[in-house]
């Protein structure tokens, strides 16, 4: 029999229905996959080892009782710490929130747990999800599964590395900019940005509330939309989320046929700073798209030119204001030498705790919305935005859904772009658009550059609450890719 | 654009309540002109014509019925408070002319 | 401090006057969360993840407090805006739990109407219209109490403790347009204005507006300009005035501590300053010289607020009868005089009239218990009205003993003293203490006697037909039955006695 932490959630889920295993073996081959390797990872802050096993054995007792259990029952899952779950230390992978148990659990943590999975624990992410490497956690950089020396992407850092290092078969992220696309595409993994409010937001730590979005990584497309038909769905509790039925991803990760759908590829995304292997892969992937029978269209949008530099309005200045309340007067860490005014505690408490990357950003986001600036900054930002879902909107009425590369290079060097933050920004280039816009986008594996032997992801884009169709062409690419791979693009991986 | 003078990131460090230190205000002060230029790229595209977009999605109107939940207890309420009297959160002395 | 005498203020200058009013919505829970907004609950149990800001918490807009704001914006005359955002304002302090207060910006929900006011000029009345600049919808903050030093206030304490039950009770922000030309009525309109206000609202049933329990404050903004020019004046910002008459008070003061500095050469300073009860003066708070920086940008939690028109026509047909329509209506039910209803409004007293009038009361007896003992206690006191312990209901009971002949008008005075004093209902109070009138006509017949006896030239003088004399012989037997006779009684025994027709 297959390892158990190499088994897909699908066929973890079946073995577990069919008392081939426990959902505590399942737990406890986890557990033990998190001791030996998470020392070179780094991906967990916090392992529920307790909270995970008792649900477990419950998933086993309601199974032995007959019970009804959901398609992901006994699953394990990773959890970014930027969701709060109830009594579990939520830090956002900063010292300001160290040892922050909140008294309730975010919505996409109650859904799972009502889906009967196994909670493991917290893991890693660039402090308040600001970055795209997690080296900007307070709690150390996570590494990339495939070369320790490298980043795992970010902000989901903790994500995408706990289950390209077979922590975890399932992970939730969270991604503003690309943070979940892009750390899917530089450890081989699947990660799916859904359309904005298809998930709720209810307890996760805001970056920047208008482009925030949740979603699941896996290892197959498959397993993904499982996670994603688990946690999607409309919910009272966020203003935003939206009222409508969710799609089928399932069906749509199952379909496998893509004859007749066109597909966009962005003339703007095309340019400098494309690593030639990545460009190799994606091109190779096109093809195998035209050959599967989808039409391969280009067209322009050109308003995407501008969209980092909106990006770097809205973002830093929503964020400013989302994390004011980190001032330590209600939770959190607090900085008094017993004789300050509340004005110099608060920010020494902000001194001390905030990570300079946080800080920086803040400082940004006062600044652009500083009257005065507000007008040519945010306003107009908010205005480029208004151009951008125009050319998505104009795109699709072309296409079913557009692609391109995930990330422009592939996983880089721990250290390597940390003091250069337009670097650090030009890895969302192709993801940024799809926040701002908020219409779907998903990265899934599409082979290993020339350069580096490090993985390449293709972004799938479609229109609003069209998740499904990202499903429908990635299932097929995936389908393809691995048959030609003889198995998953992560069994090429070094065994940690 | 203008480049920001360090009295004036002192002064928006002081509005975000944010106590820099001498040697990250000079860092910040020459990182933050990278950005700020970057910025004048939007002025570019931009004019009177086009709504300001505020939020991804074209819906209006989410309301919630004026129906009473749950609370927490103050119990709850205080557990992670740096510090708290009399079932209150407890903070440092508040600066005000008068 | 010098203060310029009013009377001189206006000789030189004119005064402009700007009132922002936030008042506390009644609803069930708090804005943007399902917590109770219940008065006085233990500290920090009316509270949740949303209201105390914590990380990851998301507001969700009561539908119940945007169609309180549209009720208030529909009777202050207001147009609604068809699409409006809520929007952050930034700044830190620690009563507020996000450090950002979700308001409204540049769209507010109800803007450009008007209030018409009454107040008295010289024998008469003048109606000033008030324009109304604003009214938009935002969140309370926590309560701060102020520890260790000696005074309970900011200023020199140690710490401060919060209480955040009160964080994100949904509050009415109504902000006036600039009021020109009111001259020496200006502290009268700033007061007229407030309690029309507050009528209208309580009216409408959105909010209990008690300004001592702080569900109506009152910021109030003065400036003066020299009467021969147009240009605005440097303005202060007064925070927190909680009464009527303290409202007034406060526009007096700033008129007059504005006219000694400016009178003097100096120049006023923009601040916000604050009130104090015990003297009427006012201080200096926070200077607010620099322009404030909030912020502001559209709350990216919340979406657009767009009422359609059927929704608002809806809210409209739903309004109760308008204060200036109420007192039009009263005023012809009651046969009073525009002076005379003005008189009622200033003293808060139509609604407490109107509710004794419904109980049986008389109009006139109604207005002449509450207008007199009752208002002239609340006077004494320095409070308002309605926070004087006595109801409706006693008024009238002690109306019905005085009509029905049990009491006079002294003793039923008396009972309204002893009833705001808490002894009881007015049927006990007039047991216990024997207040009742003298109507066993023996004895006052004995009485009648005695003065007879006493005034043979006034008996003879009512004989001869003068009957206003019968005066002294009234007097006489009211001394003598300690005040409890029913004088009309009294008069008709005697006349009965002597055989003399009354008329
Ligand atoms: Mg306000
Ligand atoms: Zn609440």
């Amino acid at each position: 029999m297959t390892e158990l932490t190499r088994m897909t959630a699908v066929d973890l889920a079946a073995g577990i229905k069919k008392k081939e295993f426990s959902a505590v073996d399942v737990a406890k081959a986890h557990f033990d996959q998190i001791a030996a390797v998470d020392k070179k990872l780094n991906a967990f802050l916090f392992i529920d080892e307790d909270g995970a096993m008792a649900q477990a054995a419950n998933v086993d007792k309601k199974l032995a009782s007959g019970e009804f259990l959901g398609p992901l029952a006994g699953v394990p899952v990773a959890v970014k710490d930027i969701f709060t779950q109830k009594d579990i230390p939520t830090t956002c992978g900063s010292r300001i929130l160290e040892n922050w148990r909140p008294p309730y659990d975010s919505t996409v943590v109650s859904r799972m747990k009502n889906a009967d999975m196994v909670l493991l624990g917290k893991v890693n992410m660039d402090e308040f999800a600001m970055g795209s490497s997690t080296e900007t956690s307070a709690y150390g950089p996570t590494t990339n599964p495939w070369d320790t020396s490298r980043i795992p992407g970010g902000s989901s850092g903790g994500s995408s590395a706990a289950v390209a290092g077979f922590l975890a078969p399932l992970a939730v992220g969270t991604d503003t900019g690309g943070s979940i696309r892009q750390p899917a595409a530089v450890t081989g993994t699947v990660g799916v940005k859904p359309t904005y409010g298809g998930i709720s937001r209810y307890g996760i730590v805001a970056l920047a509330s208008s482009l925030d979005q949740a979603g699941p990584f896996a290892r197959t497309v498959l397993d993904a939309a499982l996670l994603h038909q688990a946690i999607a769905g409309y919910d009272p509790l966020d203003s935003t989320s939206i009222n409508q039925p969710i799609p089928d991803f399932v069906a749509a990760a199952k379909h496998k046929d893509i004859a007749g759908m066109k597909l966009g590829i962005v003339k703007e995304f095309a340019g400098e700073g494309y690593q030639a292997g990545v460009l190799n892969r994606f091109n190779e992937a096109v093809a195998i798209l035209r050959n599967l029978g989808a039409e391969i269209v280009e067209l322009s949008c050109p308003s995407f030119t501008y969209a980092l530099a909106a990006y770097y309005l809205i973002q830093p200045s929503e964020c400013s204001s989302n994390l004011a309340r980190f001032d330590g007067m209600r939770y959190g860490l607090r900085v008094d030498d017993g004789d300050s005014s509340v004005e110099q505690v608060m920010a020494a408490t902000r001194a001390a705790g905030f990570g300079p990357e946080v800080k920086r950003r803040i400082i940004i986001g006062t600044y652009a919305l500083s009257s005065g600036y507000y007008d040519a900054y945010y306003g107009s930002a908010q205005k480029v935005r208004r151009l951008i879902a125009d050319d998505f909107n104009a795109a699709f009425s072309q296409v079913d859904a557009l692609i391109s590369p995930t990330s422009p290079i592939t996983a880089f060097k721990i250290g390597e772009k940390l003091n250069d933050p337009m670097a650090m920004y030009l890895n969302d280039i192709c993801t940024i658009p799809v926040n701002l816009a908020g219409v779907g986008g998903m990265s899934v594996p599409i082979g290993l550059a020339d350069e580096d032997n490090l993985p390449a992801g293709m972004q799938i884009m479609a229109p609003v609450m069209c998740d499904d169709r990202m499903y429908r062409v990635a299932g097929a690419l995936e389908s393809a890719l691995v048959s030609s791979w003889g198995g998953l693009l992560l069994d090429k991986a070094p065994r940690l | 654009m203008s480049k920001l003078s360090r009295d004036e990131l002192r002064s928006i460090a002081d509005l975000a309540r944010i106590a820099l230190t001498e040697a990250e205000l000079d860092q910040f002060s020459s990182q933050l002109d990278v950005i700020l230029d970057s910025v004048a790229k939007v002025q570019e595209i931009v004019n009177d014509e086009i709504k300001p977009m505020s939020h991804a999605l074209d819906i209006n109107n989410v309301f919630r019925a004026d129906v009473v939940g749950n609370s927490l207890s103050a119990t709850d309420a205080l557990a992670a408070a740096p510090a708290s009297e009399d079932d209150r959160f407890r903070v440092p002395r508040i600066l005000e002319e008068e | 401090m010098n203060l310029f005498e009013f009377e001189n203020v206006i000789t030189d200058f004119k005064p402009v006057l700007g009132l922002e009013v936030h008042v506390e919505l009644n609803t069930k829970t708090k804005v943007f969360c399902s917590c109770p907004t219940n008065f006085g609950a233990s500290p920090n149990t009316n509270v949740c993840p949303t209201c105390l800001g914590l990380p990851g918490s998301l507001p969700v807009l009561n539908e119940k407090a945007i169609e309180s704001i549209i009720k208030i914006g529909l009777a202050l005359n207001c147009q609604i805006a068809p699409w409006s955002r809520m929007a952050r304002k930034n700044y830190f302090y620690p009563d507020m739990p996000k450090d950002y207060q979700i308001s409204q910006y540049d769209e507010p929900i109800c803007f450009d109407g008007f209030l018409d006011v009454l107040v008295p000029n010289g024998d008469d009345s003048s109606k000033i219209r008030i324009g109304i600049e604003r009214v938009h919808l935002e969140e309370d903050t926590g309560k701060l109490t102020h520890a260790g030093g000696f005074t309970g206030r900011i200023h020199g304490a140690d710490y401060s403790l919060v209480d955040y039950n009160r964080a994100g009770i949904p509050l009415v922000e109504i902000v006036t347009k600039i009021i020109p030309d009111t001259g020496e009525l200006a502290p009268e309109v700033a007061k007229a204005y407030v309690a029309t206000l507050r009528d209208l609202i309580r009216n409408l049933g959105v909010s209990d507006v008690r300004m001592e329990e702080g569900s109506l404050r009152c910021d109030v903004n003065v400036s003066l300009m020299p009467i021969e020019s147009n240009q605005l004046g440097t303005r202060t910002e007064t925070k927190n005035v909680n009464s009527l008459r303290s409202v007034e008070r406060a526009v007096r003061f700033e008129m007059q501590r504005q006219a000694a500095l400016l009178k003097a050469g100096e120049r006023v300073k923009q601040e916000t300053r604050h009130f104090h009860e015990n003297d009427g003066s006012t201080s200096p708070g926070r200077s607010k010289e620099q322009a404030e920086e909030y912020r502001y940008f559209p709350e990216p939690d919340l979406l657009p607020i767009a009422p359609d028109s059927k929704w608002i026509e809806q809210l409209r047909s739903e309004l109760p009868e308008t204060p200036t329509a109420k007192r039009e209506r009263l005023k012809q039910a009651w046969q009073i005089t525009d002076f005379e209803m003005l008189a009622v409004v200033n003293a808060g007293a139509l609604d407490l009239i109107e509710a004794t009038v419904e109980l049986g009361t008389d109009p006139s007896a109604a207005r002449k218990w509450w207008l007199g003992k009752i208002t002239r206690i609340a006077n004494e006191r320095g409070v308002e009205l309605e926070q004087i312990d006595i109801t409706p209901a006693q008024v009238a009971e002690i109306d019905q003993l005085v009509a029905t002949g049990a009491l006079n008008d002294k003793l039923a005075r008396q009972v309204i003293s002893s009833v705001i004093a808490g002894e009881g209902s007015p049927g006990e109070i007039v047991q216990k203490q024997g207040l009742a009138v003298v109507s066993d006509d023996s004895a006052l017949l004995d009485a009648i006697k005695e003065a007879i006896v006493a005034m043979p030239e006034v008996v003879s003088k009512i004989q001869d037909g003068k009957l206003q004399a019968s005066g002294a012989l009234i007097g006489a037997v009211m001394k003598a039955t300690g005040g409890k006779a029913d004088a009309a009684k009294v008069r008709k025994l005697l006349f009965d006695y002597l055989g003399v027709s009354q008329d």
